[in-house]
């Protein structure tokens, strides 16, 4: 089903052995100080005046089959990051292979093998779907670009793509605005799967959606994931989701990345004084836990991603503050087996 | 079977809706009805609601995008607009013996912003951009108060700093644009307490918000609803904030009120397939679901001009029996509990939560 890829450039990877779980010993992603900043122009002459320190210097893998969550509140980079991946925006500097080739310089046609290979959805299904198309050319245009399957065979291919999303064959000649948000959803998720990806960058996909189609999407997303050995990168602002649907969280504040940990040690294990903010202010499920778990209530805001304080971007916010945090910034270091952290605060 | 119904309608008429103290509701709703003139239609958004608030205490209506939550707000505030806008005569919205479904504007005026108050999910867009908010605070000041000038602008920074703003004498002279979201909700709190309101509605008052700004601002009406003693109508869609600050809760389906409990009743004896099925269909934390899917909801909110005949929900519920198709069930007190818990299903679900609803958990709802 996948096609084997050429490369033209060699492979640049820097393995890292802490998490390279993949079943052929590589990981399928490896970001390694990925930076993105925006530049902002102002002034008479238009000239650039600063940046946003969007993404600042993050590394991670994704091993193959892995579903890795990244969480963290508006503004931290995490969708920033999802699109550097993907080079929907061109990184500023640091490196992403996938599959072991160095994507962050290929040249366009040469990236356009993994363009397939690696797919994204996005928040709003309302805006990521040309409202001018139906859904047959909105997934024959995909099918056909890449010649996914023998041109005969793209109407069967079509079908059999909106079964597999739940939806009715009828939906084939409607045109998106005609759908329910839960439905578009569905569509943004088969018009990405059209293509065969093995991997999927998964951009807030469920927060725009009602509870009860929340979930419905977050099932759908799982059984496609097992029937297409998926690896995917979830991100999302929510951490309850990303507990459940997620086998490693990634936690961003301010273009960082403070503590790497698998999601069933979330809760007994989180060490940085920001996850821990982030399970305390999550409202609780059932009331009986008003008096045994109070709300965690942070001070302050989210610093400015236009002028990041120079030592732990945490520092001004954090109960465990100490002086060296406001001058130097902490780096992720392995924490016992399983977890990065990088905070002073917490020792090894 | 029909003589009992009507009896026990009688009965909780007679009673009022689920009073949890012996005080009079400060708030009392009664068949509201709001229906909208539309190019297809006259289309029915809210159907028949009955609740009651009392003093102090933080109801939460809850519901599905489209399910009425905002409309039922707006129609006690009679923020709706009047050309498109029909609320129907039987409709009563008691407040200090007055109906606020029939009341003229010049008695709204005095009630609305005054003794009741409202704020909403976007505060950008309900902050005036070209005024400051010393300016926007001041409007409801002079207005509801007798305050000279100095006294107006004294009673805004205190508004402010009690709604933990910080550097309030210098904050007060800035613009809205130069507020963080979690800034300008506060600001939206001080404008919508400066009058002491009895009633504070606040639909959706989070849901733009970061969890962790999310949680400053739980936590600030919290206690100054224990402070100032306001009542709160808290409209939301999100579970765990009605488990976090509501003391009773309104589930609302497709214009109606499905159930009506105690937020602790609510969540571990829930009657209503509905609610019990959206109680399952959220993620909890330190709780993994075998193969990590969730208790789904089949199909989608039906659409107010297609909605079914009989109960509202029965081509999604998994119980529904012929007669939830032909017959819409009553809002009526589950037994044993009296006007405490009520419930609108022909078939409730007995007992304190019971084992999963069997609720199909096939690849997809086709809908």
């Amino acid at each position: 089903m996948i096609p084997a890829v050429e490369t033209a450039s060699p492979p640049a990877t820097v393995s890292d052995p802490a998490h390279a779980d993949s079943p052929a010993g590589r990981p399928l992603l490896s970001v390694r100080g990925l930076v993105k900043h925006f530049p902002v122009r102002g002034g008479v002459l238009n000239r650039v005046v600063g940046k946003v320190h969007a993404v600042n210097g993050v590394s991670f893998d994704v091993g193959r089959g892995e579903i890795v969550g990244v969480v963290g509140e508006s503004g931290c980079g995490k969708s920033t990051l999802g699109r550097a991946i993907v080079r929907l925006h061109e990184p500023t500097s640091g490196s992403v292979a996938f599959d072991g080739t160095d994507i962050t310089r290929l040249k366009h046609a040469d990236l356009m093998p993994f363009r397939r290979r690696m797919q994204i959805i996005f928040q709003d299904p309302y805006s990521s779907l040309n409202p001018r198309l139906t859904v047959r050319r909105l997934l024959r245009e995909a099918i056909e670009f890449h010649d996914v399957v023998p041109r005969a065979r793209v109407e069967g291919y079509i079908d059999e793509l909106i079964a597999k999303v739940g939806m009715r064959a009828e939906a084939k000649d409607k045109f998106p605005h005609e759908f329910s948000g839960g439905q578009r959803q569905r569509l943004g998720i088969a018009r990405a799967l059209a293509l065969k990806p093995e991997f999927l960058v998964a951009d807030e996909p469920v927060s725009a959606l009602d509870v009860s189609i929340q979930a419905q999407v977050l099932n759908l997303m799982m059984d496609l994931k097992r029937e297409f050995g998926l690896t995917i990168l979830f991100i999302s602002h929510d951490l309850k989701v990303i507990e459940h649907f997620c086998d490693r969280v990634l936690v961003m504040y301010l273009g960082h990345i403070v503590e790497s940990l698998p999601c069933d040690d979330l809760h007994a294990q989180a060490r940085h004084p920001y996850t821990r903010a982030l399970l305390g202010a999550n409202p609780i499920d059932d009331p009986d836990q008003r008096g045994s778990r109070p709300l965690v209530v942070l001070r302050g805001d989210v610093p400015s991603p236009f002028d990041p304080p120079a030592g732990c971007a945490f520092a001004g916010r954090c109960p465990l503050v100490m002086d060296r945090c406001r001058v130097q910034r902490p780096v992720l270091e392995p924490r016992g087996g399983r977890q990065d952290v990088a905070c002073w605060a917490v020792g090894p | 079977m029909l003589l009992c119904c009507f009896a026990a309608f009688l009965f909780f008429e007679e009673r009022g809706l689920a009073p949890v103290t012996t005080a009079p509701p400060i708030l009392s709703v009664r068949h509201l009805t709001t229906r909208f003139r539309t190019d297809r239609g006259i289309v029915t958004a809210v159907d028949d609601v009955s609740f009651d608030l009392y003093a102090g205490e933080t109801l939460g209506i809850v519901g599905e995008s489209g399910c009425g939550k905002t409309v039922t707000s707006k129609s006690i505030m009679r923020l709706l607009p009047e050309r498109t806008t029909i609320i129907d005569s039987g409709s009563q919205i008691m407040f200090e013996g007055i109906n606020l479904a029939t009341a003229d504007e010049r008695a709204m005026r005095k009630v609305r912003g005054d003794r009741i108050a409202m704020i909403f999910q976007e505060p950008m867009t309900s902050l005036n951009p070209v005024f400051t908010i010393g300016w926007q605070l001041d409007e409801a000041l002079k207005y509801h108060t007798d305050l000279g000038r100095g006294g107006r602008r004294a009673r805004a920074i205190e508004m402010l700093k009690l709604v933990e703003m910080p550097n309030a004498e210098r904050r007060i002279d800035e613009y809205p644009h130069q507020l963080s979201g979690g800034m300008r909700q506060r600001v939206m709190i001080a404008m919508a307490l400066c009058c002491e309101p009895d009633i504070l509605i606040a639909d959706e008052p989070t849901t733009a918000l970061d969890v962790t700004i999310q949680a400053q601002i739980l936590s600030l009406m919290e206690s100054l609803r224990k402070r100032l003693g306001t009542a709160i109508i808290l409209i939301t869609h999100n579970l765990g904030v009605v488990a976090q600050v509501c003391d009773r809760v309104a589930v609302m389906y497709a214009g109606r009120v499905i159930e009506v409990a105690g937020v602790h009743r609510l969540f571990h004896s829930p009657q209503h397939p509905y609610t019990r099925a959206l109680l399952d269909s959220i993620p909890r934390a330190g709780r993994k679901v075998y193969g990590r899917r969730l208790p789904t909801i089949e199909g989608i909110v039906p659409g107010l001009f297609e909605l079914p005949t009989g109960c509202r929900f029965s081509d999604r519920c998994s119980r529904s029996q012929p007669l939830c198709r032909e017959n819409e069930p009553r809002l009526l007190p589950v037994e044993g509990e009296g006007e405490a818990h009520l419930v609108r299903c022909h078939f409730p679900l007995g007992g304190p939560a019971p084992g999963p609803v069997a609720l199909t958990t096939s690849v997809g709802a086709r809908p």
